[in-house]
């Protein structure tokens, strides 16, 4: 309900020739509870593909930060290929501590980094979990930029990750 | 993700509240023709199977009986960083059991409020442990890492000692092929090990996005049957926690099991 007041708020803001730079990209992303005697959280990277798979901007990464453990990061074997491998972390605004089980919430402006210098095309939201003594999943969610209209898309995972929802709002 | 702490590669079998890695022997070969030959091993500590990517498992403790029961003295022992390794010359026909084992006792308790620690076997217990100790918690870790390599035909293995858990497999270790069943049982303490959850991984586990563990449980007998997928190395692990220590004065007690087979092609 609030969010479809703000989509109507930034909207009229749009269409009223204001220089609201109100849109944005949101992101959900589950991880799931899972059966097993010996849990670790998860290692995620979560990155914006290109159509040739380059990674066009970098949104969030994840790891046991305490302690030198970025040895295990190459285990984001798509991330890692993609771009990781050149990433000198820990970065600003980028990578942060494992997260716990449940639904993360990720907000980034269109008007400021990493989305500002997104060029139009189509791109997709890819977020990558791989845990200790547990298995690696990939989950893509594809939108087009920039962002017309208000949308909402998702993909799920079927071990690693849960739900993984994509709201774009103009 | 890997959270094992780097002081728990360094010390065998940290008996912390957190998991150490997989500790695994992982034998160059455990088929031999009769006239023997040469087998390397690795010792090591790490959760992709069988990777030496995490750390070394010390060898201190190993044991390696022919298939006379003789102890069979390792060669070129060597630690490194990330493994341990050892050569074995095998001349003799029959099964070779190579096992890293410990029974200690854990002691952890408060002198002037500041956390104190101890290790050692149950006989150092009087001198390690200071006699009416604040906060004293006592446990006793039984741990038993194995493999088991064959010259010529496998011959039926010797029972252990009788403490912890041990496998006395009904399907000989060395005689594992893909798509067949094996029957293995599991002895705690020289009894049937009813009841216990047993996790076989295939190794390779890097190269699988799932890492695809088997589980089983113990039925009265203390028995498991494994029907191996493929052929491959495999690790297999058996652990309790029980109040069941044997040490004097101790009631806590976790136990574990850790084995490396083979499993041949058909």
């Amino acid at each position: 309900m609030f969010r479809n007041f703000l989509v109507a708020l930034s909207l009229a803001m749009v269409t009223g020739g204001g220089t609201a730079t109100a849109a944005d990209l949101s992101l959900r992303v589950e991880i799931p509870q899972l059966p097993v005697a010996e849990y670790h959280r998860p290692y995620v990277a979560i990155w914006i593909e290109g159509p040739d798979q380059t990674i066009a901007a970098n949104l969030a990464v994840w790891y046991q930060v305490r302690g030198d453990h970025t040895k295990w990061l190459p285990d984001l074997r798509q991330w890692w290929r993609r771009g990781g491998r050149d990433l000198k972390v820990p970065v600003d605004g980028l990578t942060g501590a494992t997260r716990p089980v449940g639904q993360q919430l990720l907000k980034f402006d269109a008007a400021q980094a990493p989305l500002a210098s997104l060029k139009p095309g189509q791109y997709a939201v890819v977020v990558e979990a791989v845990r200790e003594v547990g298995g690696r999943e990939a989950v893509r969610v594809p939108f087009e930029w920039p962002i017309k209209k208000a949308s909402s898309a998702n993909a799920a995972g079927t071990k690693e990750l849960g739900a993984v929802v994509l709201t774009l709002n103009p | 993700m890997k959270t094992s702490l780097v002081v728990a590669l360094c010390a065998l079998f940290i008996p912390a509240a957190s998991q150490a890695a997989r500790p695994w022997l992982l034998p160059s070969q455990t088929v031999l023709a009769r006239s023997g030959g040469w087998v390397a091993v690795d010792a090591a500590m790490a959760d992709d199977l069988f990777s030496v990517n995490q750390g070394a498992m010390p060898v201190d403790t190993l044991v390696v009986s022919g298939p006379d029961g003789q102890a069979v003295t390792a060669q070129n022992v060597t630690k490194s960083r990330s493994r341990s390794t050892f050569d074995l010359e095998l001349r003799q026909a029959g099964t070779y059991r190579i096992a890293v084992a410990e029974d200690a006792v854990m002691a952890r308790w408060e002198e002037d409020g500041k956390p104190k620690r101890w290790r050692g076997s149950a006989a150092e217990m009087a001198t390690g442990i200071p006699a009416g100790a604040a906060k004293l918690e006592v446990e006793q870790t039984q741990r038993r890492v194995e493999t088991f390599v064959s010259v010529g035909t496998p011959t039926e293995l010797k029972p252990g000692a009788g403490a912890g858990i041990e496998l006395a497999p009904i399907q000989h270790p060395n005689d594992l092929y893909a798509r067949e069943t094996a029957k293995f049982r599991f002895l705690l303490d020289g009894k049937a090990a009813k009841d216990l959850d047993v996790e076989v991984i295939a190794g390779g586990t890097r190269y699988r996005d799932s890492p695809g563990e088997m589980t089983f449980k113990t039925d009265k007998n203390g028995e498991v049957s494994i029907t191996w997928p493929a052929a491959g190395m495999y690790w297999l692990e058996v652990s309790l926690q029980d109040e069941g220590a044997t040490a004097p004065g101790v009631k806590k007690r976790r136990a574990s099991y850790a084995g490396t087979f083979e499993v041949l092609t058909q």
